[in-house]
């Protein structure tokens, strides 16, 4: 008699879930895993394509000759990766102390000031503008005045979109780091430069890192701006930054939109070479970051 | 120098007569405001040399703000201010013309949970030193050593001193604050309910250090634990709702209150 | 008496030896970062300043006519905004229309359907493909995804909508080459899925255990807890996400640049080449002078206005979110 009414109840309850609700919800859980699985083809689709057209254009070449003139065989692209890393060099070693040193001022000078918020509001703004207006800028800044590309250029540009990268990881960061560290500073009588300088920049100075590394990424593959600054050269790199300086990203985009095979080739191995170069730099930025989160 | 010599003698009297100690902090009509909250209400209290004073009170009374003005860490936040005399040895601390980071090397702070920086553990004792003495490095060595046996913590990390601080446990950690304080030789030491995170052997252990402290320093804790207090300290104050209620020497204060209030904290009726 | 003096002597002497560290550093280290905060907003009123520089003597020749006219004709120095604008804007909210519901169901998956494991791995995945370069989404474009989508999408599709009203002129391609703005949009959706699907992430994952617990323990389904209680908690922030997304679509440029087809003509079609603000000064740029360049300068002012005005809007919404 027990039993058959618990089961009876089981019953009821059963019919409450309506077949609208139940196919509601398959239908949910359906679409949120297509939408991932997607994701993630996208993502292994491009790696496949990279890997497939990247792979024959690798050569011991690529790494010691310069890009080749349109039309000829042969070449490397040498000169583009030199450039990149001179490029993104500059960019990193102007933005970092900008960025450190801005992002110090919001965290601990700036907590209680309108301004801070207004050039924090504004610098998250930064962050996300078109990258080519960045390239408008510097060209009206640097390029028209010098009348030449310049290698300076880039870099600048570069460092422009670094910079609020690293103001925004390194605010993050020293607001983590717990109140009372500063007050222990301050209570020992330490200045607030020197509290800052070896208490809370050590404390944060993994996440710090992080940002760098993330603004590093951000920039090793921008392209449009560096289209109106640094352009490119098919030479080989001089010794002075000023003139075209070849760089991986204009070099992909010209060489792939070209009608010469060869050139096309070059553009698949930089794009390998710059796509694993980029993610790398990601996934060590997120070991990184670890540490800092579990403690 | 006016409200230095105007002040003392009757002071020195009116607290303690028997042991004749000369007074470290006079606090004179002190008020602390948190914006627009009125923290501290005309505060008058005197802190006696090389002696313990215990702050106790409950949760919200203002025994932790008294405590953060001596050295005037509230000012670290822009909205929170005080009003009022504090003489440290007959200068005013609440002097705006005052050198805030001179003051924290004569006033040492040792906080609630324990604050080890980021490097290692001989440079936590170091830190205070190098900003104020430019020392030899042997002298500096020295002063290390003299520092963290004073906190009785020189055995337990005399192998491992380039050895990141943070990696101490919760009791050593917090006798290395008191040891990177001791360093700086301070004349009075400030302590925050420094044992209310530490089991109770770290607790014991840090109370014993307070004892020896003593010898050389002016001391003043606050606290949530009485029975704490009456161990430790000569002298207590009640505080309660940002007024001082009662103060005088400890044994007083726990056998023979004279007012209402501190009976009742003291024999658990609230707080 | 004798302890004050005693202890005023002592005070003297002991403020005798101590020597701090020096207040001007302390000075110059807080002028250093406080004109490295000043010099953010310097920047910013650079872009703005330069392009409007720039851009003035285009504003100047064709007044208001510059965002109405539709001509971009070197040779009679002849130029307007309007197709580009529309192209930037159509293949933004193209973008929205795909990788808003994509976004959604990874970020739902991620915090509620995915399996312990798998999700640190899956993660990582979608924020990788925030990190590749917009470049390398160009090339993909281009090279993979344009020539599937001309034979599978757009070539049938066409056969299908011809001669239809409405359908035929907004789904039909005179050249099925896989490029236009359609395809333009299928990439940004690609390139902003990560960006919203992460922040979506984190604030369902911000929404308190107990919320969750009581709906599922009232006997809601995934779907109900997701629609009823998760979604409407962290609206306000998701749309900010989503016009986070939006500001980073209008803006993007190399991407685009080679799949949009860069025409300039205005057609009702979807799958039709086109142009936007970006991918135009993205191609025109360098070998521009004269009114060109102004004209290709005051894009860029319209393309600042556009974006900031969608940035300002996403920042005040994420931003009112982390206050409460």
């Amino acid at each position: 008699m027990d039993a058959a009414n618990t089961l009876a109840t089981l019953q009821t309850r059963e019919s409450r879930v309506r077949p609208g609700r139940r196919i509601a919800d398959r239908l949910l859980k359906v679409s949120c895993l297509m939408a991932t699985v997607v994701g993630a083809i996208v993502l292994g689709s491009i790696l496949l394509m990279l890997i497939i057209q990247g792979v024959r254009g690798f050569s011991p070449n690529l790494f010691t000759q310069p890009t080749p003139g349109p039309g000829s065989e042969g070449g490397g692209i040498a000169n583009a990766i030199l450039g990149s890393l001179i490029l993104t060099t500059i960019g990193i070693v102007v933005a970092t102390p900008i960025g450190v040193m801005a992002g110090t001022y919001l965290a601990e000078y700036g907590r209680h000031s309108k301004l801070a918020d207004v050039i924090r509001f504004l610098n998250d703004i930064l962050l996300s503008a078109p990258s080519i207006l960045i390239g408008l800028f510097v060209y009206t800044l640097m390029v028209r005045p010098m009348g030449t590309y310049s290698g300076w250029a880039g870099g600048v540009a570069l460092a422009i979109i670094a910079v609020p990268v690293i103001v925004r990881t390194t605010e993050d960061m020293l607001r983590l780091v717990p109140g009372t560290l500063r007050e222990a500073g301050a209570a020992l009588g330490a200045p607030p430069s020197i509290v800052i300088t070896s208490v809370t920049w050590r404390a944060a100075s993994a996440g710090i890192v992080t940002g760098i590394i993330l603004a590093l990424a951000r920039i090793a593959g921008e392209t449009a701006p560096l289209l109106f600054t640094a352009l490119n050269n098919n030479s080989w790199f001089s010794s002075d930054l000023m003139g075209g300086v070849a760089n991986l990203p204009v070099m992909i985009y010209q060489f792939a939109l070209s009608p010469y095979p060869n050139w096309q080739g070059l553009a698949w191995a930089g794009a390998l070479l710059i796509t694993g170069t980029i993610l790398a730099l990601s996934i060590v930025a997120r070991l990184v970051i670890k540490p800092q989160r579990a403690r | 120098m006016n409200a230095a010599s105007a002040m003392p003698a009757g002071d020195l009297n009116r607290g303690n007569p028997s042991t004749g100690r000369a007074v470290r902090i006079a606090v004179r009509n002190l008020n602390f405001y948190y914006g627009a909250f009125h923290g501290l209400k005309n505060v008058d209290i005197d802190f006696y040399d090389r002696q313990v004073t215990a702050l106790i009170g409950p949760s919200g009374c203002g025994k932790s703000t008294l405590l953060r003005t001596f050295n005037r860490i509230y000012s670290l936040y822009p909205e929170q201010r005080a009003e009022g005399e504090i003489l440290l040895d007959g200068k005013n601390v609440l002097d705006p013309n005052l050198d805030l980071n001179e003051l924290r090397s004569r006033i040492g702070m040792v906080f609630q949970k324990p604050t080890p920086f980021p490097m290692s553990i001989y440079d936590n004792v170091a830190f205070g030193l190098r900003l104020y003495e430019k020392l030899p490095k042997s002298e500096l060595d020295g002063r290390v050593e003299e520092s963290l046996r004073k906190s009785a913590l020189w055995d337990e990390v005399k192998d491992k001193l380039k050895q990141p601080g943070t990696g101490l446990s919760g009791g050593q950690q917090q006798r290395l604050c008191i040891a990177r304080t001791v360093a700086q030789k301070p004349e009075v030491i400030l302590f925050d309910e420094p044992t209310s995170a530490l089991d109770p052997i770290s607790t014991g252990r840090i109370e014993e250090l307070m004892e020896q402290l003593r010898d050389e320093f002016t001391i003043v804790i606050v606290t949530h634990n009485m029975q704490q207090a009456a161990r430790i300290s000569q002298y207590t104050a009640f505080m309660y709702l940002g007024e001082l209620v009662e103060f005088g020497q400890t044994d007083r204060i726990f056998m023979n209150p004279t007012e209402r209030r501190t009976q009742d904290y003291i024999t658990g009726r609230f707080g | 008496m004798p302890a004050l003096t005693q202890s005023i002597a002592l005070a003297e002497q002991r403020s005798a030896v101590r020597k701090g560290p020096s207040r001007g550093l302390d000075a110059v280290f807080r002028g250093c970062s406080y004109a490295a905060a000043i010099l953010v907003l310097l920047v910013l009123a650079g872009i703005l300043g330069s392009i409007i520089y720039g851009g003035w003597p285009a504003f100047q020749e064709f007044g208001f006519g510059f965002l109405t006219s539709s001509a971009w004709n070197i040779g009679t120095e002849q130029y307007g905004a309007l197709v580009a604008v529309l192209g930037t804007v159509a293949s933004a909210v193209l973008a929205l229309l795909i990788g808003v519901p994509v976004s959604l169901g990874i970020a739902i998956f991620l915090t509620q359907l995915c399996p312990g494991w798998a999700r640190k791995p899956v993660a990582m995945t979608i924020e990788l493909l925030a990190a590749v370069p917009s470049i390398i989404y160009g090339m993909w474009g281009l090279f993979v995804f344009a020539p599937l989508f001309a034979r599978f999408v757009q070539i049938p599709v066409s056969n299908l909508v011809e001669g239809m009203p409405i359908l035929g002129t907004l789904l039909y391609a005179r050249v099925p080459s896989g490029v236009g703005i359609f395809t333009a949009g299928i990439i940004l959706a690609i390139m902003i899925v990560p960006f919203i699907a992460s922040i979506a992430r984190d604030m369902l994952e911000q929404i308190p255990t107990v919320l969750r617990e009581s709906a599922y323990g009232i006997g809601c389904t995934t779907w109900e807890v997701v629609r009823h209680v998760l979604v409407p908690q962290a609206a306000v922030s998701i749309i900010g996400a989503i016009m986070l997304g939006l500001g980073r679509a209008l803006g993007e440029t190399m991407a685009v640049t080679f799949v949009v087809g860069n025409a300039n003509r205005l057609s009702a079609s979807i799958f039709d080449p086109s142009s936007t603000i970006a991918s135009r000064i993205a191609n025109e740029f360098n070998e521009a002078d004269g009114l060109q360049l102004n004209a290709l300068m005051a894009l860029g002012c319209i393309l600042f206005v556009i974006t900031f005005i969608v940035l300002i809007i996403a920042r005040l919404l994420t931003r009112r979110v982390r206050a409460a």
